[in-house]
């Protein structure tokens, strides 16, 4: 067992998690291979987005693998780091869009 | 940015028996990933056998006016092998009765072979179809005496494939050496001028892209259209098709792989990646290599790792097609870069 929670070269085993869910984990990958096909966004576009996600959700292997995609797909490392902003951005809005719920609390309580 | 080659570096990798140890010892040793022999085996390709010959590509000279930081070859300003003129007239005599339709000359850069343009108009003279020159482009803007490069070509209808890494300064200079992007373009708009890679034209203009780094080239198609809206919009640019060629792990590129730690991970993305359908069309196949000093290799990355064909027949100078076309073509684990994803080879992807 590693003393690591998280191990770069499990990203390679992430197929495996059939092997103890067949049927779910197929219909898992299948759905997954199906949302990053070119449709009404180009799968350039799509790799944009999951890499955005992939740090608003830090998900260290997602990164490692949307990172690869994007350089694969010639996205340079400018659109990389705007992506990850726009994420940020939506994080961070989110949080600070809450401020009015403080507000119109503080305004109930002691307005 | 390296300025010599690793020969010139006296580098571990420029030792080609090394490269051979590294490629057949450790994950493939242990097992940990199957060789590929043994994955061609899994749907009977094995032997590799070749098909019709439809290209001779022959390799000019390793002598170049840059230093790539992947080069497979080991090209530059230092490389001294150079083809003579001796071996260029063995070549001429089996242009002239070879079943292949297209000669594919490259190097280091070609152009700068002394006899390089002598060449070019004996083998037109021979009636070759397609003729194609790997130009690097900067090779046009290095000197005045290439500086009518464009109009040569023209002149003698030659298909011109130029490496072009990425649509932006940036990329393009981190693998090629700064000023190359510049040089580049501007050369590119030179071959425009006269023609070349102009929507309907017969002169036919491709560029190749192969990634920067340790990862696969993305879908052709895709890249292609990148280029092309990006050229034609910062620099007016036109060009024909776009081939995407998968880097091996060989000569440079194998020794950036070991020094950054990418080697293991870019083993097993090139072993993921396998596709049997583009094993039928790989490039050895179709294509006989020809080295500077004239010995024969199934392509021209067995010419750098010194795998000569399997054949009775090893030298330009004994040339015998039909012997040549009965040999199992020489593979290793390096081959596994021309399989992944929708393959590689010198014209772009094979599946």
């Amino acid at each position: 067992m590693s003393k690591n929670y998280y191990d770069a070269a499990d990203l390679r085993k992430f197929g495996k998690i059939t092997e103890w869910s067949e049927e779910l984990g197929n219909k898992f990958f299948d759905y997954y291979g199906k949302v990053f096909e070119e449709g009404a966004l180009t799968a350039r576009e799509k790799s944009l987005i999951a890499l955005a996600v992939a740090h608003t959700e830090q998900c260290p292997y997602c990164i490692d693998a949307y990172t690869k995609d994007g350089l694969q797909r010639g996205i340079t490392k400018e659109q990389m780091m705007e992506a990850i902003h726009v994420g940020a951005a939506i994080k961070s809005g989110a949080t600070l869009v809450h401020g009015v719920q403080m507000m119109n609390k503080v305004n109930k309580l002691d307005g | 940015m390296a300025t010599k080659s690793l020969k010139a570096r006296n580098n571990d990798i420029a030792n080609t028996a090394r490269q051979m140890e590294i490629l057949s010892n450790g994950i493939f040793a242990d097992g940990e990933l199957p060789t590929f022999a043994a994955k061609i085996k899994e749907t009977n390709q094995f032997p590799l056998r070749p098909k019709k010959l439809e290209i001779l590509q022959i390799n000019l000279g390793y002598m170049c006016n840059q230093v790539c930081e992947h080069c497979h070859v080991d090209a530059g300003p230092d490389r001294k092998e150079i083809m003579t003129i001796e071996t260029m007239n063995e070549c001429l005599e089996v242009i002239k009765k070879t079943e292949a339709h297209t000669l594919d000359l490259t190097g280091g850069a070609p152009e700068m072979n002394p006899n390089f343009r002598w060449f070019v108009e004996e083998a037109s003279k021979a009636g070759i179809k397609d003729f194609i020159v790997r130009s690097n482009l900067t090779i046009i803007r290095a000197n005045k005496k290439y500086h009518d490069l464009p109009e040569f070509f023209k002149k003698h209808n030659v298909h011109v494939v130029s490496s072009m890494p990425h649509w932006t300064r940036g990329k393009t200079d981190k693998q090629r050496g700064d000023g190359v992007f510049d040089k580049s373009i501007k050369a590119l708009q030179e071959l425009n001028a006269v023609g070349y890679g102009v929507p309907g034209s017969d002169l036919k203009l491709d560029l190749v892209y192969n990634p920067s780094g340790a990862f696969l080239p993305g879908d052709q198609m895709a890249l292609e259209n990148d280029f092309k809206k990006a050229l034609k919009k910062d620099f007016d640019i036109d060009f024909h098709s776009l081939f995407a060629i998968t880097n091996l792990p060989i000569s440079r590129f194998l020794d950036y792989l070991i020094a950054s730690e990418n080697y293991e991970d870019y083993m097993y993305n090139l072993v993921e990646a396998y596709n049997p359908v583009a094993v039928e069309n790989v490039m050895c196949t179709n294509t006989l290599s020809v080295s500077w000093d004239g010995n024969l290799y199934d392509c021209d990355f067995n010419q750098m790792l010194n795998l000569k064909v399997a054949s009775t027949v090893k030298h330009i100078s004994e040339y015998n097609e039909e012997l040549l076309q009965d040999r199992n073509i020489i593979i290793n684990q390096h081959c596994y870069g021309c399989t992944a994803g929708a393959g590689s080879s010198c014209q772009g992807v094979v599946a």
